[in-house]
């Protein structure tokens, strides 16, 4: 993107000081410039203006169209290591993150192992959303009854801030995670000890994570119901029901509860 | 009885929201009062609420859009306020009172300002510089004006009763289906855009019909101003776009009312469809509000250059190559919801394709100041300050057509600098340029250039003070719409913000002053001439303000920038002396209170449909087809001012105008 | 205070000739030749309304092939769609535009009788038109294939309806004609808003051709001819 927006500068920087110098030069009061108002057309300057633009243009799109395809969301990044599967559920206000091969699961928190991919399949309970990990990668839509693909790496450990980048809401704010990048050691154990403490994630405790809430703290489940990702996608269980009837809006925090759990 | 109204929408429960509202209702109220007691009724109602005079309804619309532009300003300085308090806090405004006013913001710049202020100076200058007496259909531009305040109204009606919607100026599903906001803001949203929307497409009909085929004899395409072909590609992008919308918001609202499945996450809806359409009618609608804007400038660098435009051909092709492209590119709005790199790729390619032609207008610009003698008036300010500004805005266009990089800017703060950086940039300065441009032929005298031009630099500074800051918050990840957040690297860049917007707040009094200070001293700033830049067009022709009648004769036009030639001759010096022109009797449309009428059954229509009153609307349906009986049914459409007296008018106003000139030779 | 203007004002005032003795237009085809009269403005004007309302209708046929295959469990066009009925309103449309061409024979003659009397026949088979539609919507409705069942349901009541929805406000507007003609006659400005009723009507028809050739025709294809 840089040497998209170098390119550029090289073409707006001269035109935006060609307008300031020309404006100054030729102002009324300036008596040396000469005025010449026959000079209203000359085909070679419109060749110049014309082209230069549209060779420029002509150039980015090839960049555009080559990093579009590169960059995609959904092109898989090389790995030696097995790729981690993560299924992504947005809700109203939270995040559910799905690990289908260790059979547990995270709400607003994403751990991951560093320097190993792990290739995300995302879908929402009820509103567009867009998941979004600003250091790490491309954002991409969340949709009822559809998944969207991206795969991520984070290539050193840390603790990467993630939004949402859509607007989704009331308790939309509130709806930020962390992407924990850890050695992987520490990742099998922190999937050691989620298995060992906490509720389970079925059907039921799915349909009470679908109530709007917000500003949710991380936990994680202990077990995921195998195939519930699958189950949600394809309509088996409800959509959001969105607000409840007796106030058209959830309860809003007077308190600001800090969010970062 | 009363549908879903009842004492609880009166919004207690949003002390600002109501406070605001129930202020400004009073204030309009206080207004009426006096304006009724002064005797001024009978005067407003026969010169300008039944006119259906292209100035006057012109006027009428930049004066709308100016009213919601403090409105619309109202809401972006709650904004920028909570998100500058809002760090690690709760802020001083609700989600559910900020998410309404993000939201009202977008709806009333882009629906309330925007276009009003486009349509407003596309209507009072084309059919003056076309040379001819109106537009096409001046009843039906009645009715235009009239339903696009209606839905004005209906939008501000939300502050007091009920609520409005909460969802982002484009109002997307799966959030604005009944489920996900079953109160009446999103019904408010749509049923103020779908009247003020009917408004937009007669307008769009009107002023193609005009362009195209009235003219003044002897224009020929190539002879038509600048101005009149971007109000025509303008107006032709309204005509297919609009209908869009219509549908669109149509279905949504289907979906809402009955229970149809167009856009809802059950029984099949798509609400990526939506998306798709939406922004069909929405790229367009970007170029239907810019292209004017360039117009404007069109006109008024040659003029305050004293030189012709350079590269006239090119320009108008520029022009119309923007309004075919801009068809070609509304995937751009949402590279992230994974169309994959060869959807993706095209559609960045073309929305980059579009900017050349854009692009190159500025050099056309620039080559026309070169060699010019340029006067630094308000409006050359305002122009100087687009050409810098809009290349930027258009810059960072082209960064975020490229889908990689908009993988990670989109729905940023970036994004948010960006269209505020072309909006502003391009619309609001083009208004701002075409408001001090042609105030002296619509009034009779000139704007107050000292506040004029502090005005301008406040705005200008304080633009870049409030949406630079935006463009590395958007680096930084922030995205839009954020009632409160965490991260301690953005708080300080949103206070930068803020202090824009306060600066900006400065420009916007600084106009105010300016108008009310123009007004106390208007015998001072009289334009006695007609002509008070040295234009080149046809409207710089006739009196200021012109009568009703524009052209007692309509001119034979023989080469672009008429106006000029005419005085170019006229300093020959062994010029013909005039020929007394053969005067005949003008027929004028009559005024009408069909577009008034209108837009109140539309009020009433739209208020009952939003709150579920069925019989109310059905009135308000019956009452709308009455009215156009009633239209159908009359007699007498024209009157005829008779030979003579248009031969008095015109020799007045010539005596004048010699008059002033004299005197301006003898200084 | 303002800047100079910088340039001598033109010494005798400036003259507007016009090359002929009236304003009136001498159209030449490059529309250089002044405003061109009411009649051509108003058709112009009409038409580019109607193709306004074309862009309305390709939205909703856009829609409704996104969104045909989405029956979500319900009943599919080729289990719902009765040809016969079809070709029946089908006819009636056709036969209620060939009526409104006759009518327009009869205004250029200024015959009242006969131009009433076309134009009842041209309601009469419009109402024709629009009860069928109406009975086949509320057959639909009561089999469980409503609008609310399904999106492919919704976009085909819209599209359909859309449609039948213009063909009633034209049957409004049309009896509006008739009673302007009884009181006031063949007027300039009467007979031009028929003109344009007459483009409104035919360009109905126009779409009624794209609905039952791509919704109806094409939505009884057997399965395997689809797209």
């Amino acid at each position: 993107m840089l040497d998209s927006l170098a390119i550029m500068l090289a073409i707006v920087i001269p035109t935006i000081l060609a307008t300031l110098a020309v404006g100054w030069w030729f102002r009324a009061s300036n008596r040396r410039a000469r005025y010449r108002p026959d000079f209203v057309y000359s085909g070679r300057l419109e060749l110049i203006v014309w082209s230069i633009p549209a060779l420029v243009i002509f150039f980015l799109g090839g960049i555009a169209w080559i990093s579009a395809h590169k960059l995609d969301p959904a092109q898989p990044l090389p790995s030696k290591a097995p790729v981690i599967e993560v299924q992504v559920v947005s809700l109203d206000w939270k995040w559910l993150f799905i690990y289908p091969n260790q059979s547990i699961a995270s709400v607003n928190r994403l751990v991951i192992p560093a320097g190993v991919p792990f290739h995300l399949r995302i879908t929402s309970a009820s509103v567009f959303n867009v998941f979004f990990v600003p250091r790490l990668g491309s954002e991409i839509y969340s949709m009822y009854g559809m998944i969207t693909q991206l795969t991520l790496e984070a290539n050193r450990p840390g603790v990467y801030f993630g939004l949402s980048a859509h607007f989704s809401g009331d308790g939309f704010p509130g709806m930020t995670f962390d992407v924990h990048a850890v050695p992987a050691a520490q990742f099998t154990r922190w999937v050691a000890r989620a298995r060992s403490v906490g509720p389970t994630l079925d059907r039921r405790a799915y349909q009470s994570l679908l109530q709007q809430s917000e500003n949710v703290s991380p936990y994680t489940y202990r077990a995921v119901q195998p195939g519930l990702f699958d189950a949600i996608v394809r309509g088996e269980l409800p959509p959001g029901p969105g607000p409840k009837p007796a106030t058209a809006t959830t309860t809003t925090s007077k308190e600001y509860p800090g969010h970062v759990g | 009885m009363w549908g879903k109204l009842s004492l609880q929408a009166i919004p207690l429960h949003e002390p600002i929201a109501l406070i605001a509202g129930g202020t400004v209702f009073a204030a309009l109220g206080a207004i009426l009062i006096w304006v009724a007691l002064k005797g001024y009724i009978p005067y407003l109602w026969r010169e300008w609420i039944t006119s259906v005079d292209h100035k006057r309804i012109g006027i009428m619309y930049v004066l709308l859009a100016l009213v919601m532009l403090l409105r619309g300003f109202s809401d972006a300085l709650m904004m920028r306020a909570q998100q500058a308090v809002a760090f690690q806090a709760p802020g001083f405004l609700p989600p559910e009172h900020y998410d309404q006013i993000f939201t009202a913001h977008g709806t009333i710049m882009i629906f309330f300002v925007a276009m009003p202020l486009v349509i407003g100076l596309m209507n009072f200058v084309v059919p003056l510089q076309l040379g001819v007496r109106d537009v096409a259909f001046p009843t039906l531009n009645s009715v235009g004006f009239w339903l696009t305040a209606a839905g004005a109204l209906l939008v501000n009606l939300s502050l007091v009763v009920g609520e409005f919607a909460r969802t982002g100026w484009l109002a997307f599903p799966p959030l604005s289906e009944i489920t996900y906001s079953p109160g009446v803001g999103v019904d408010y949203y749509l049923w103020s855009l779908q009247i003020s929307g009917i408004g937009t497409l007669m307008t769009g009909i009107n002023m193609v019909t005009t362009i195209l085929k009235v003219r003044a004899p002897g224009m020929s395409y190539m002879r038509m101003p600048i101005f009149c072909w971007t109000s025509l590609a303008s107006s032709l992008l309204i005509v297919a776009a609009f209908p869009v919308l219509t549908a669109t918001l149509g279905m949504l609202l289907l979906d809402r009312y009955a229970g149809f499945h167009f856009f809802t996450n059950l029984a099949g809806g798509n609400a990526m469809m939506f998306m798709n359409l939406i922004w069909a009618w929405g790229h367009p609608e970007v170029y239907i509000l810019a292209l004017p804007a360039f117009g404007v400038f069109s006109e008024v660098v040659p003029t305050f250059s004293g030189k012709a435009l350079f590269g006239r051909r090119s320009v108008v092709m520029a022009t119309m190559g923007i309004c075919i492209l801009s068809f070609t590119v509304w995937l751009h709005h949402f590279f992230t919801m994974g169309a994959g790199g060869d959807v993706n790729g095209f559609f960045g390619i073309a929305s980059m394709i579009i900017a050349v032609p854009t692009g190159v207008k500025v050099f056309n610009w620039l080559f026309t100041m070169y060699g010019g003698r340029v006067r630094y008036d308000t409006p050359m300010l305002w122009s100087i300050a687009f050409m810098v500004t809009f290349v930027i805005g258009g810059m960072t266009g082209v960064l975020l057509a490229s889908p990689a990089a908009d993988f990670l800017l989109h729905n940023s703060l970036f994004l948010v600098a960006h269209f505020h950086n072309v909006i502003i940039g391009a619309v609001l300065f083009g208004g701002f340029a075409g408001y001090a441009y042609w105030f002296p032929k619509a009034f009779g005298f000139r704007l107050d250039e000292t506040l004029g031009k502090a005005a301008f630099w406040c705005w200008l500074i304080g633009f870049y003070v409030a949406f630079g800051p935006l463009y590395v918050l958007g680096f930084e990840g922030m995205t839009r719409r954020m009632q409160h957040y965490d991260r301690p690297e953005w708080h300080p860049w949103l206070l930068l913000a803020g202090a824009g917007a306060l600066i900006i707040l400065c420009g916007i009094a600084l106009q105010i002053a300016q108008l009310a200070v123009s007004i106390r001293n208007r015998a001072q700033l009289r334009d006695a001439t007609g002509d008070p830049w040295d234009g080149r067009s046809l409207e710089w022709a006739t009196l200021s303000p012109p009568p009703a009648f524009n052209f007692a004769v309509l001119p034979l036009v023989a080469g672009p920038d008429p106006h000029w030639d005419f005085k170019e001759r006229a300093r020959e010096p062994n010029h013909p002396s005039r020929e007394e022109p053969v005067y005949e009797p003008i027929e004028m449309p009559r005024n009408s209170a069909t577009g008034f009428v209108t837009a109140f059954l539309a009020v009433v229509t739209g208020f009952s449909l939003i709150w579920h009153i069925w019989w109310a609307v059905i009135l308000g349906l019956s009452g709308a087809y009455a009215t156009f009986v009633v239209f159908a049914w009359r007699d007498l459409a024209d009157t005829v001012i008779p030979a003579g007296e248009v031969a008095r008018l015109d020799h007045a106003s010539r005596a004048t105008r010699v008059a002033a000139l004299t005197a301006e030779v003898l200084r | 205070m303002s800047s100079q203007v910088l340039r001598a004002p033109p010494v005798s005032y400036p003259d507007y000739r016009v090359a002929h003795a009236t304003n009136a237009s001498q159209a030449s085809g490059h529309g250089a030749g002044g405003p061109a009269p009411k009649r051509i403005v108003v058709g112009y004007g009409f038409w580019i309304f109607l193709l306004s309302d074309v862009i309305l209708f390709s939205a909703l046929f856009a829609s409704y092939a996104v969104l045909f295959k989405n029956t979500a469990g319900g009943p599919t066009a080729r289990q719902l769609f009765d040809l016969r009925n079809v070709a029946i309103e089908t006819g009636c449309l056709l036969a209620s535009t060939f009526a409104c061409g006759m009518a327009s024979l009869a205004v250029a003659r200024r015959s009242l009788k006969w131009t009433q009397i076309a134009l009842l026949i041209t309601g009469f088979l419009g109402l024709a038109f629009v009860l069928l539609e109406a009975r086949e919507f509320a057959g639909l409705v009561a089999h469980g294939a409503g609008p609310t069942r399904s999106a492919f349901l919704s976009s085909f009541f819209t599209l359909v309806g859309c449609h039948g929805a213009h063909v009633t406000s034209g049957l409004i507007w049309l009896a509006t004609m008739m009673a302007q003609f009884r009181a006031k006659g063949f007027r300039e400005d009467i007979r031009l808003r028929f003109l344009c009723f007459t483009l409104f009507w035919h360009a109905l028809d126009i779409i009624w051709v794209a609905i039952f050739s791509l919704v109806y025709l094409v939505g009884t294809l057997p399965p395997q001819m689809l797209p």
